[in-house]
């Protein structure tokens, strides 16, 4: 084999870059297929509570910010830009352009987190944390705390899918700074923005289903 | 047919480094196999010290020697230890991790920390439903139903629940890793037709292991939250509904008994070609069979909750999708036993196990199709029925299927020859321990023994003595194979790169293997099985 030409990031089980980054961007998509499962059994049960006790969950969802969910959800999709815009400066090879677009995106999923937060603060305040201290004045009380139940469950898991990217996009940061990062070897870049658009795509969903129901009736 | 001079190479994965670090942090697929090969022993053996447990207490009709509480814990501990940390990893993670990679010519899976990654987590999950069973056992069963699990019960749930949600990650990352070193790391002319069909069976597992586990990650999620924090997702007393936890429960539980048994078919596929020199015969039904298990299997969950309170209408259409399962297994079972008829068929022990397996899994399919029709499984549910039932299919099935293909390709492996005779007297013992143990438990069921309990009326007991006798015996009959394997690592006659004259690439390389797998890439012309073609070239 002619090793002059060995990538020093081609691993030892593959025969060239293409086929190692075909290979790595094949897994993620599986593992986001597994994501997709996963989420899907909160989905599952949220259809199945809310065919049940439609009242209840337009009731609770009213309880919630949607100026914060709305702000929330301008602040993730533009951190999907900066995502893209990431990915196609690695594709060129431009260091630190690829540097400042991964820290923009971090600043945006901070700022995400830092919003959500405000809002389950603010939850906690008003006693709608579900449990022994659940307190909801209108009606259908019992049913509005199933729907915070997923609320919380729901909004929680993307968030700790929020802090793992961001956790990623250091990783990737770190990567780009010694410049393992080349127009030649860009993947670990590419499966982080398949990664972090996913988590976005999960909240599309979740902004509309958590926040807007039963909103058309008023 | 000659099997060239038999050599022990003088570099092989096993000596490519000694230090204790060469193992734990090895990236090598091979060694990573023989890591969960370690592990998945240890936890077969532990639950397998709670069924030695459980059968001492049935043994008698009166609760005498332990009490009801401990009788829970051990049939929970039993579940839990043998379906998460042994049935599920057994054949993927030890025999898929050796073979994938060199059936399909390739160096190794294509993602190898991954890969190591996933062992770690097995092992991290394994301590933390260890600890579970130190700290006082749990005692929910190992389907954790609900609101038991989540509001009465007061033993360990939330350490056992943390373990099997952590031990899903690994079994998700084995099956991705498998998907994408079969879509991407091919050799040149291994097309998905010339696959050898365990190829397919385990493609087919890591679709059911990468779109169940995550469901029931998330549910074994909820019901932790349920219990931690209050949260009504499946207490009525909060609005929420028991029957969905089984719903999602089942989503994943019930395919997993074809993550179970599926590899197990491919083993047995491997066999049968094997010891009968023969193309296995409808090759492409064969494969597409397993895909087709692995999808419908996704559709029959609901054949868990005939009784639990489901619609008639939902039931019945469960019941007909569960009745559709059977056509693509039973498409395996004459497929083989074709490729047996006129075929040249020797007795070793592997071929042993097929034929073991094929009885087994036959008698453990039919049964399920009564517990498929909705009026006969009203009479037998929750009764010993069930019980002899998933075990002619996980042990009889799986554990068959797995010890066959350890022993088939247990000279590839270590390089070394195990002892016939011994083998083929355990594998008898197991086969007829194996009968002895459940099959008394079919008649037990169908008069009415329930599942679950401590003590039992006198008139069972007779049934009862003959499967804890069987227990016995099989018992002995899996002591066996862990000495005279362990024997032959050092002692054994030294196999050469085929011992057994068949055909696939992993015969082609030396054994054990070198670490890379080959000393040249391979180019792929034939199809699978190709011993017709063989015995044209030598005669």
């Amino acid at each position: 084999m002619a090793d002059v030409t060995h990538h020093p990031a081609l691993a030892h089980q593959f025969d060239s870059l293409a086929q190692q980054s075909e290979a790595t961007t094949l897994g993620m998509w599986v593992f986001l297929v597994t994501e997709v499962l996963f989420f899907g059994g909160l989905f599952a049960t949220y259809a199945i509570y809310r065919s049940w006790y439609p009242d209840a969950f337009a009731a609770a969802s009213h309880e919630l910010d949607v100026t914060l969910g709305a702000i929330n959800t301008v602040v993730l999709i533009t951190s999907s830009l900066t995502m893209a815009l990431a990915v196609h400066a690695a594709q060129l090879g431009q260091r630190r352009v690829l540097m400042m677009f991964l820290v923009v995106t971090m600043i945006l999923g901070a700022a995400f987190l830092g919003i959500k937060s405000v809002e389950y603060y603010r939850k906690f305040i008003e006693h709608h944390i579900p449990g022994p201290s659940f307190e909801f004045e209108k009606a259908h009380a019992r049913h509005a705390q199933i729907f915070f139940s997923l609320y919380f469950v729901m909004t929680g898991l993307h968030a700790v899918h929020m802090v793992i990217g961001i956790g990623i996009m250091l990783v990737m940061l770190w990567l780009a700074w010694r410049g393992t990062i080349t127009d030649e070897y860009y993947s670990p870049i590419e499966i982080s923005g398949l990664y972090w658009h996913f988590v976005d795509i999960v909240w599309i969903f979740l902004f509309p289903l958590l926040y807007l129901i039963g909103r058309h009736a008023h | 047919m000659s099997t060239g001079t038999v050599f022990m190479p003088t570099r092989h994965y096993l000596n490519d480094g000694y230090g204790i670090r060469s193992w734990l942090l090895t990236r090598d697929h091979k060694r990573i196999a023989l890591l969960y090969l370690a592990a998945v022993t240890l936890f077969f053996f532990v639950g397998g010290a709670f069924a030695v447990l459980i059968r001492l207490e049935l043994a008698t009709p009166a609760g005498d020697f332990v009490s009801d509480e401990t009788y829970n814990k051990l049939f929970t501990m039993h579940g839990v230890m043998m379906v998460f940390f042994f049935l599920i990893p057994s054949i993927p993670a030890t025999l898929g991790n050796f073979l994938v990679p060199i059936m399909i010519g390739a160096k190794d899976l294509a993602l190898p920390k991954l890969n190591l990654a996933s062992w770690y987590i097995y092992i991290l999950g394994g301590l933390f439903t260890l600890y579970a069973l130190i700290a006082g056992g749990v005692d929910t069963g190992w389907t954790f139903y609900t609101p038991f699990s989540t509001v009465s019960s007061t033993t360990n749930v939330i350490p056992t629940a943390l373990g099997i949600f952590i031990t899903g990650f690994s079994s998700i990352l084995t099956g991705l890793n498998f998907i994408v070193t079969i879509h991407r790391m091919r050799a040149p002319g291994m097309t998905w037709f010339r696959m050898p069909l365990f190829l397919w069976s385990m493609y087919a597992t890591s679709l059911i292991m990468v779109l169940g586990t995550p469901v029931l990650a998330i549910t074994i999620l909820l019901v932790a939250v349920e219990r931690l924090f209050h949260f009504g997702f499946f207490d009525p007393r909060l609005g929420g509904d028991p029957v969905l936890f089984q719903h999602l429960f089942w989503f994943y539980s019930h395919p997993a008994v074809y993550i179970m048994v599926l590899p197990s078919m491919g083993v047995v596929s491997e066999l049968v070609a094997a010891f009968c020199r023969k193309q296995v015969f409808g090759y492409g039904f064969v494969a597409f069979a397993s895909v087709a298990i692995a999808v419908l299997g996704f559709l029959v969950w609901g054949h868990h909750m005939f009784v639990a309170g489901q619609s008639v209408y939902s039931a019945l259409i469960f019941s007909a999708l569960s009745f559709l399962v059977a056509i693509p297994s039973a498409v395996k079972v004459f497929n083989w036993t074709a490729t047996m008829y006129k075929g040249s068929v020797s007795w070793q022990t592997p071929m042993l196990y097929a034929i073991g397996f094929i009885g087994l899994f036959t008698i453990g399919g039919l049964t399920g199709l009564f517990l498929a029709s909705v009026g006969l499984d009203v009479h037998v549910t929750d009764t010993y029925f069930i019980i002899a039932h998933f075990h002619y299919i996980m042990v009889g099935g799986t554990l068959m299927g797995y010890l066959g293909g350890l022993h088939y390709w247990w000279p590839k492996i270590s390089g070394r020859l195990y002892n016939e005779f011994l083998a083929k007297l355990s594998a008898g013992i197991i086969f007829l321990g194996f009968n002895l143990t459940f099959f008394p438990q079919f008649i037990l069921g169908y008069l009415g023994m329930p599942r679950r309990y401590h003590a039992y009326p006198p008139e069972f007991q007779v049934l009862n003595v003959l499967s804890s006798a069987g227990a016995s015996i099989l018992g002995v009959g899996y002591l066996i194979p862990m000495l005279y394997l362990m024997w032959s690592l050092r002692y054994g006659k030294l196999a050469g790169s085929n011992p057994w004259g068949a055909v696939g690439l992993e015969w082609t390389t030396t054994s054990p293997p070198p670490t890379e797998n080959f000393a040249e890439p391979p180019v792929v012309t034939w199809d699978a099985y190709d011993y017709e073609a063989q015995v044209t070239v030598e005669s």
